[in-house]
């Protein structure tokens, strides 16, 4: 079978970044946060590839060191957010009833909360700080789980194995364990591929308007906010880390294309 | 029909009440004690005391609520903490801006989305076809506030057609005008990536009907056969992602205000927010939020009027 070209671009650059990501762990050219004013606005040059930034720090450094973070970031929210909707989803589609309803009206209602919004909240409340931006990805994420995860398990459960197996006495439990998360899991995964996307744009929004990754941590939407303000005097710091940005969104969204054309073939003939 | 109205309206209202509290409880019961929150740690205990009697803090939290949405629903929002002038008077003084970047965004995301939609529909395995799907997965890709500081490199600093950010005010409408340009074409180039995607799926479906080939045969001329006959019966998915597309317009609009240094509502909700602001901050959250929930609202509406299907289920 031919793989999908989006799941092979994506793949490869979603490659790049967690690639780029891991070895910042290990490895960068330059330390990333290390002021050395006599340094600044450096042209592109072997020592610096992409040249430095207006404290002269190595721009190639900080946007690996982006790289991990905003990775990391994104991970985290979306795998809450994720696990949580998940949950609540299978719930949902497990007792069926009043809950479902619930927990269904809740997920609509929350639609009304984009991620900026609650992090606006967050921040007023506590203060700007990486921590509330997590929060503020993951909630939103729970709803978008909550759906795809009740969806596709209310399917399973109207299906003659899942009878077969209520008729020979298994709970709801056992058989949601045992046939409705392998058969879940698909769409959530595909699912969490592009949240993944969603994630990484979000931290960066966040970030740059100063309610995510705080200073001096490098981060690709903490880099932008910086050099929006010298755009008359090194318009070229503006242009790498949003490159990073649409690489890792563009790398992870055909990668979740591609997962989901693969795991769906009634859809791969219709396109 | 009219019931299913009411329906839909008694839904929508319980939604906004929802909302109202769910904004409230949080401003006010997570952070413990709002005073402590507006006046910093280093306050003293006089100072809050003092607040706390003024805004009335040591009211049950209920009560306060009651009291908050029953000045909501007429427009009295209280007094900002930091501007000293009625939270209401602030957002009637942004509102214009927003709005007019708003709406000249979603007027050109819409007349983009389309045009690009219908031609890749059309172009459907062609290159014409490609392009457009390769401009929406790169729109999609793109942070709207980073597509605006390439605009502002290309036409502000570089060509110095266009000014880089600030408003003159609407006494000059050329001049006002132009400093929206750059904003609303940010806003909308995002936008449309999406849009365009949902159009050009919806518009392949429809020209699958018999009833396209049927008006081909009849020797209309294709464009009228797209435009007349195809669209309006694409139109309900595309509806329904212009209506989740507020979300994003809403949160685009805040982020691009702080962009372009537009004195709108994002611009105020951030000086809110580092005023510790929170009257003002949950005033406008919850605006936000409201105008989120209203957009779906008129696009359940938009159903019944675009497919007249949906009305006979009552």
């Amino acid at each position: 079978m031919r793989l999908p070209a989006n799941l092979l671009i994506g793949g490869t650059l979603v490659a790049l970044v967690l690639g780029t990501a891991a070895l910042s762990l290990v490895w960068t050219p330059h330390d990333a946060t290390r002021i050395v004013v006599a340094m600044k606005f450096q042209p592109p040059s072997w020592s610096h590839p992409l040249g430095t930034d207006q404290l002269g720090r190595d721009v190639v450094s900080q946007l690996m060191v982006g790289a991990r973070n905003s990775v990391a970031i994104a991970l985290v929210a979306v795998l809450l957010g994720g696990g949580i909707g998940t949950a609540l989803g299978l719930l949902a589609a497990a007792v069926g009833g009043w809950v479902e309803e619930v927990v269904m009206r809740l997920a609509d209602f929350s639609f009304a909360f984009p991620a900026l919004l609650f992090a606006i909240m967050l921040a007023a409340v506590f203060g700007p700080s990486l921590t509330n931006a997590v929060i503020a990805i993951a909630f939103i994420n729970i709803p978008v789980f909550a759906r795809v995860a009740r969806a596709s398990a209310a399917q399973v459960w109207t299906r003659g194995y899942v009878l077969a197996a209520a008729s020979a006495g298994r709970g709801r439990a056992a058989i949601t364990w045992d046939h409705v998360i392998p058969n879940v899991l698909a769409p959530v995964t595909v699912q969490l591929t592009i949240e993944f996307a969603v994630g990484i744009l979000a931290e960066a929004a966040l970030s740059y308007l100063g309610l995510g990754v705080q200073p001096p941590t490098p981060s690709w939407g903490r880099m932008l906010s910086e050099a929006q303000t010298l755009l008359y005097l090194a318009p070229q710091l503006a242009i790498w880390p949003g490159v990073c940005i649409m690489v890792a969104v563009l790398g992870f969204n055909l990668l979740g294309d591609g997962l989901r054309d693969l795991s769906d073939p009634m859809l791969r003939r219709a396109r | 029909m009219t019931l299913l109205i009411l329906r839909r309206l008694l839904g929508f209202a319980l939604t906004l009440l929802a909302i109202s509290a769910a904004v409230f409880f949080l401003m006010n019961v997570l952070p413990g004690d709002p005073a402590m929150v507006i006046l910093g740690i280093e306050s003293t205990e006089d100072a809050r005391a003092a607040l706390r009697d003024q805004l009335g803090l040591n009211d049950p939290v209920i009560w306060r609520y009651l009291a908050w949405l029953g000045g909501a629903v007429q427009g009295d929002f209280g007094v900002s903490y930091s501007f000293k002038v009625p939270v209401a008077e602030l957002i009637a003084e942004r509102l214009p801006m927003t709005l007019a970047l708003a709406g000249l965004a979603t007027v050109v995301t819409v007349a983009l989305a389309l045009v690009l939609g219908v031609y890749a529909a059309t172009h459907h395995g062609r290159a014409g076809d490609w392009a457009v799907m390769a401009f929406s997965q790169l729109g999609i890709a793109i942070p709207a506030f980073w597509l605006s500081m390439l605009l502002v490199i290309l036409f502000a600093v570089t060509l110095r057609w266009l000014p880089p950010g600030g408003f003159p005010g609407w006494d000059d409408p050329i001049a006002a005008l132009r400093a929206l340009i750059l904003p609303a074409t940010a806003l909308a180039l995002v936008q449309s990536a999406v849009l365009a995607r949902v159009t050009r799926s919806a518009m392949l479906e429809v020209m699958r009907q018999t009833y396209i080939r049927t008006a081909t045969a009849t020797g209309l001329s294709p464009a009228r056969v797209m435009w007349r006959h195809a669209l309006p019966n694409a139109l309900v998915p595309i509806v329904t992602i212009i209506g989740m597309q507020v979300a994003n317009l809403v949160t685009g609009t805040i982020v691009i205000e702080n962009v372009f240094y537009l004195p709108g509502l994002g611009r105020l909700v951030f000086q809110a927010i580092s005023n510790r602001d929170l009257i003002t901050v949950q005033a406008m959250v919850t605006l936000f939020a409201a105008i989120v929930v209203t957009a779906n609202f008129l696009v359940d509406l938009a159903y019944l009027w675009i497919d007249p299907r949906l009305r006979a289920r009552t």
